[in-house]
């Protein structure tokens, strides 16, 4: 692995993705910074499957690179107004020298530690093969994330929640309970339209076998859910469907359902007497798939709500 | 030097940029990219680590890589708020930019900004004339 064809290749991919990420800094527009942006994130996920991380490419070309990314474009557009008094400002020379020190000093400092790493690198990779047969789960990163650490996955869910709950508080008061984002336009006989028909029976399918096929292969709930997120917004963007009301009773539910039923799992092992978030062992799997399959339409629902942001129109005045 | 070292030197060096961009941009959306592209290095300094930990037949430590998938998806809960508020600031303020100069310019120096607030402040920040009456009243 040292030389050869597989080192070239990882050496080509490192120098285009500093220089990716140096125009994105660098571009004058916005819009251009976030289409690097974009771009980074794609060859960032290729990068990951060359350091043997499928599940890691997974999320990053969904999460990092696919809903950022629409994140950020959208709201570079509804920034467009703002871009002529930005690009005006330069901030001033030594202020630019002091970040370029400050900058280098740290990347340095990073990569002197990333030589200096212990050789026998220190891994828990032999813990987690043992560990897995007991989960029932044969992708290590799953049982990783369902049952080693599955605290961190909890309390990830939360963090989501909690970031719903942050945007959803910037709405202005008279349109609490209204309906997030604007009403999008869409020519009906549009391509947006034709492919908001065509891609979400695929992408649902596509999106449900991530959720099964993660417990012994790469993917999972979260990548699954990512997709079944984006089906919706495609749907949402061609007017196909709607954002819901941000109090409908079936939305609130859906929301808390995937955490809700993480943390009462976690509360019956705590009662059956072992820990909390004990599985008992010969049911592990099933449980898993349980909480996953509360997770995916959690996460889809959570994510599309994050990326339509606060309410903007008014919700059903009938309810 | 192996893949995994030169991974960790490219993450090491996407942080540096990550962070020199944070500071220097003006323009608070292209701050919160340059936040990601940090992020992104970090991650894939853990990444290398978690390479370098190959071993019982896996390409790389589960556990650590485990952790990067939460962080990516922290991380975008963490953008998701940073851009929601970035709007709510452009939609009040007219600007993009946290600078105390570019707040200026948009209020008295700069005609062309001064402009654009008025716009701004004339129509997202009036309620809207659709909102049903009944729609208060029911909550």
């Amino acid at each position: 692995m040292a030389a050869g064809a597989g080192f070239l290749l990882d050496l080509g991919f490192g120098l285009l993705l500093l220089a990716v990420a140096t125009f994105a800094l660098r571009t004058r527009t916005t819009y251009a910074a976030v289409v690097g942006f974009v771009a980074f994130g794609v060859l960032l996920a290729l990068v990951w499957f060359r350091l043997g991380a499928a599940d890691v490419a997974i999320t990053e070309a969904a999460i990092g690179s696919g809903l950022t990314g629409l994140l950020l474009l959208n709201a570079s557009a509804m920034l467009r107004h703002t871009e002529s008094a930005a690009v005006g400002l330069q901030t001033r020379l030594p202020v630019r020298a002091a970040a370029f020190v400050a900058a280098a000093a740290v990347a340095a400092g990073l990569a002197v530690a990333v030589l200096a790493l212990p050789s026998p690198a220190p891994t828990l990779a032999p813990m987690a093969v043992a560990g897995a047969p007991a989960t029932g789960l044969g992708n290590p990163v799953a049982a990783t994330l369902m049952a080693f650490r599955a605290t961190d996955t909890l309390l990830e869910k939360v963090v989501l929640l909690l970031a719903i709950i942050g945007i959803w508080s910037l709405a202005r008061d008279e349109l609490w309970g209204g309906r997030p984002g604007r009403r999008h336009e869409a020519d009906p006989k549009g391509t947006l339209v034709f492919f908001a028909r065509l891609l979400p029976p695929v992408g649902i399918v596509f999106g449900v076998y991530l959720l099964f096929v993660g417990a012994d292969h790469p993917g999972g709930a979260f990548q699954g859910g990512t997709i079944l997120a984006a089906m919706w917004l495609l749907a949402i963007m061609a007017r196909l469907s709607d954002t819901p009301a941000i109090d409908g009773r079936w939305l609130r539910f859906w929301l808390i359902a995937g955490p809700a039923a993480f943390v009462l799992v976690g509360l019956a092992g705590l009662a059956l007497g072992e820990a909390f978030l004990a599985y008992p062992q010969p049911f592990a799997k099933p449980i898993i798939l349980g909480i996953e399959l509360a997770k995916i339409v959690t996460v889809a629902v959570t994510l599309a709500m994050l990326v339509a942001g606060p309410p903007e129109r008014p919700g059903n005045p009938h309810r | 030097m192996n893949s995994a070292t030169w991974y960790g030197l490219v993450g090491a060096a996407l942080a540096g940029i990550g962070l020199y961009g944070l500071i220097v941009q003006h323009h608070v959306l292209r701050k919160i990219l340059s936040f990601n592209l940090l992020g992104a290095g970090v991650f894939l300094l853990a990444g290398a680590v978690a390479r370098r930990g190959a071993a019982a037949g896996l390409p790389g430590d589960p556990v650590l890589q485990g952790l990067v998938i939460t962080g990516i998806i922290v991380a975008f809960a963490a953008t998701v708020l940073a851009v929601t508020l970035l709007l709510r600031l452009g939609q009040a303020t007219g600007s993009a930019s946290l600078s105390p100069r570019a707040l200026d310019g948009a209020t008295s120096s700069d005609g062309e900004t001064k402009t654009s607030l008025d716009a701004n402040e004339a129509s997202p920040r009036a309620p809207p004339a659709a909102t049903d009456p009944r729609d208060g009243a029911t909550h």
